[in-house]
């Protein structure tokens, strides 16, 4: 049963709150060492299970093991967890010496290994000047790397964060994301991330679960998540622009919508034989070719620009194709206008199918 | 900061500034904004004001002349004029002179119990009620929101009701009658608002706060004295204040649940100022009346600043 490289197993685990069933039998194995984000829109159970991991909430039925250690029903500080909260939780009436001190205390540990610690963690957080003021004197961005200095002198298996940076401004969110993950790097533990950002997610994690209604959608590497996405949901979830979808017919190898028909060859499906049906088919607006990379994609066609938004690094234009709104992300020095036709090229190979039914990938 | 009516002199002062007045045009009014003093508003706003102060401070005034007079210039009846001869005599017969029943031994011994009432009243009661407000805020437990529920209904029903049950209850333990009788009671009285002010107060304060000390490590006990007590010194202010008046003004517990050696203050003044034998000393009853008002009074006094900062408190966040 236990393997020993999951730092985290999470078996059927369920919570529900009277009526409402907020985590539904999920699975989850997370790897040593691994980046993991929990990524969702609210709601989805993303910062529950979290929670659940944390202690901080007893779940209904299931178990959580950490290092192989069943801890369902340990104490948070038994676990061997560490958290970060999106308000960072400072305890406002302590200095920073006495915030990262407060949990090493209520272990009963030597105050010269205490020192030690806090002096290490302030070493590694570059915050050795900030030791003696209180929180109220910190900046945002300050606040929150003692917060995960909290973490780190406890010398914990697993980190976890919840939503850290939502609190943050963008230039800061995006330091201290690259601060969290080059201290990752250096530290090889385990982390769970939970965030409704797309952004952190791609670019923090190992793997990324997608959850939605207490359940994980998909389980994956970004790369697999952003081409590869197992059902529309996710699809539609993951990329900014959002996938375009054409909602059609796949027969025999082809996808027809209206009077468009395109052939699916080097689309590589799911299964290897299916049957005729009403399917879905997705598109990211920065897979469509346009310009002189028109020519090597398989497919050609051409439509007429009704709307151009242009971005600076990349401009997108809106277009119709079969009746229906249609995004295309050129290049940023591409100059069209509203009326232009212009040529445009697909690859099924980068395209993704869905059963309109289900919305599961074909 | 400089000040902006100099700022303003040097603008006029300004060869050529002054001479085209652009820049003043170009940058809007300058210098203090013009007030009328006496503008109908303010004249109205005051008027009433000190109306309403007259209204509320007469008796008070009334009461302090009354009480330094003799019964003599009393009896001339002039009650809202000052006294020609000023005298403390009433002030001392209250405090140690004045008779209840067999006692003759004043107010003192009123106070003193009541003193011993108060205080450990309201630190029986403060203490009971934070942390059960702070257990039904943070730490739910099963059926925790149907005992908070229960415990609020019994700050809707009305103590007469309860009168005659408690004193069989404390008659069973064998409390009626003494002043840890009268505490118990006082404390048990006082969970309902405390209970729901400290709840309120420690559900408002942020709950991933009270997460990570528990990722911490901490247990019921250290999270409350060292996360939640020191963050919350304005309601125990509040709390306080709360007790302190209700417990020493409280009448009608006092006389219900105490013998006449242990009567508070309230009881006794009572006592003195009702008595129908002999003389009415208006003096005397006036010192009574002020001495016993004396403790909250002072107690609002001390702390008013800080009872309205408590009860802002959790209005707005930060």
């Amino acid at each position: 049963m236990l393997v020993p490289n999951h730092s985290v197993r999470i078996r059927d685990l369920t919570l529900t709150f009277g009526a409402v069933t907020v985590l539904e039998a999920l699975n989850l194995d997370i790897h040593e060492g691994e980046f993991l984000v929990l990524l969702g829109s609210s709601g989805c159970g993303k910062s529950t299970l979290l929670n659940c991991i944390a202690g901080l909430l007893e779940p209904t039925d299931g178990q959580i093991f950490i290092k192989g250690r069943n801890v369902t029903w340990l104490e948070p500080s038994e676990r061997g967890i560490g958290m970060v909260f999106q308000s960072y939780a400072l305890y406002p009436q302590m200095t920073v010496r006495g915030n990262l001190s407060f949990g090493l205390k209520n272990a009963r540990m030597p105050q010269a290994e205490i020192d030690a610690r806090i002096a290490k963690a302030a070493r590694i957080l570059q915050m050795e000047s900030l030791l003696d003021r209180k929180p109220a004197a910190l900046s945002g961005g300050q606040r929150q790397r003692v917060a995960i200095g909290r973490a780190l002198v406890r010398d914990v298996d697993v980190f976890l964060f919840d939503e850290p940076l939502s609190n943050l401004d963008a230039k800061l969110r995006a330091d201290l994301r690259v601060e969290i993950k080059r201290l990752h790097q250096n530290l090889d533990n385990t982390m769970i991330y939970v965030t409704h950002d797309q952004v952190e997610a791609m670019t923090l994690a190992d793997r990324i679960a997608i959850m939605r209604a207490g359940k994980v959608l998909q389980l994956g590497t970004p790369d697999e998540i952003y081409n590869r996405p197992q059902n529309k949901y996710v699809a539609d979830f993951i990329g900014s622009p959002s996938m375009n979808f054409l909602d059609g017919h796949y027969e025999r190898g082809t996808f027809r919508s209206g009077d468009l028909s395109i052939s699916m060859d080097g689309y590589k499906l799911a299964m290897p034989q299916i049957a005729d049906r009403p399917a879905i088919l997705g598109i990211r607006p920065e897979h469509v070719a346009t310009g002189a990379l028109v020519a090597a994609a398989p497919i050609h066609g051409e439509v007429v620009v009704d709307l151009v938004e242009p971005m600076g690094s990349d401009t997108l234009v809106w277009a119709q194709v079969a009746g229906k709104p249609f995004r295309i992300r050129m290049d940023g020095q591409a100059r069209v206008a509203p009326g232009d036709r212009i040529p445009i090229g697909l690859d099924p190979a980068k395209a993704s199918l869905f059963d309109a039914k289900t919305e599961e990938r074909l | 900061m400089a000040d902006p009516a100099s700022l303003n002199t040097l603008a006029a002062l300004d060869p050529v500034h002054g001479r085209t007045g652009a820049v003043g045009d170009m940058a809007g009014p300058r210098g203090r904004r013009p007030r009328r003093a006496l503008s109908r508003g303010n004249i109205m706003l005051y008027g009433i004001l000190l109306l309403v102060s007259v209204y509320y401070l007469l008796p008070l005034w009334v009461m302090v002349m009354t009480s330094l007079k003799g019964m003599p210039e009393i009896r001339v009846g002039n009650i809202f004029a000052p006294p020609m001869e000023v005298t403390f005599q009433p002030w001392v017969k209250a405090w140690a002179e004045a008779c209840t029943g067999l006692n003759c031994d004043g107010l003192s011994r009123g106070f003193w119990n009541s003193v011993r009432i108060t205080v450990p009243s309201v630190v029986v009661s403060i203490a009971v009620a934070s942390v059960s407000g702070y257990a039904l805020a943070r730490w739910r437990f099963k059926g925790s929101e149907a005992f908070f529920a229960i415990l609020l209904i019994g700050a809707f029903i009305p103590y007469q009701v309860m009168l005659y049950p408690i004193v069989i209850l404390l008659r069973e333990l064998g409390l009626y009658g003494s002043l840890s009788g009268l505490v118990l009671v006082h404390t048990i009285f006082g969970m309902p608002i405390n209970v729901l002010l400290f709840r309120n107060y420690f559900a408002a304060m942020p709950e991933e706060l009270f997460k990570a000390a528990r990722v911490d490590g901490a247990g019921f006990w250290r999270i409350f004295f060292q996360i939640m007590m020191p963050m919350s010194l304005p309601i125990f202010v509040v709390s306080m204040i709360i007790q302190i008046t209700g417990i020493w003004n409280d009448f009608l517990f006092g006389v219900v649940f105490t013998v006449p050696e242990n009567y508070p203050m309230t009881v006794q003044l009572n006592n003195i100022v009702a008595s129908v034998q002999g003389v009415k000393e208006y003096n005397v009853n006036m010192a009574a009346t002020l001495l016993t008002g004396l403790v909250p009074l002072i107690v609002y006094f001390a702390s008013g600043k800080l009872f309205v900062r408590g009860i802002a408190a959790g209005a707005v966040k930060g």
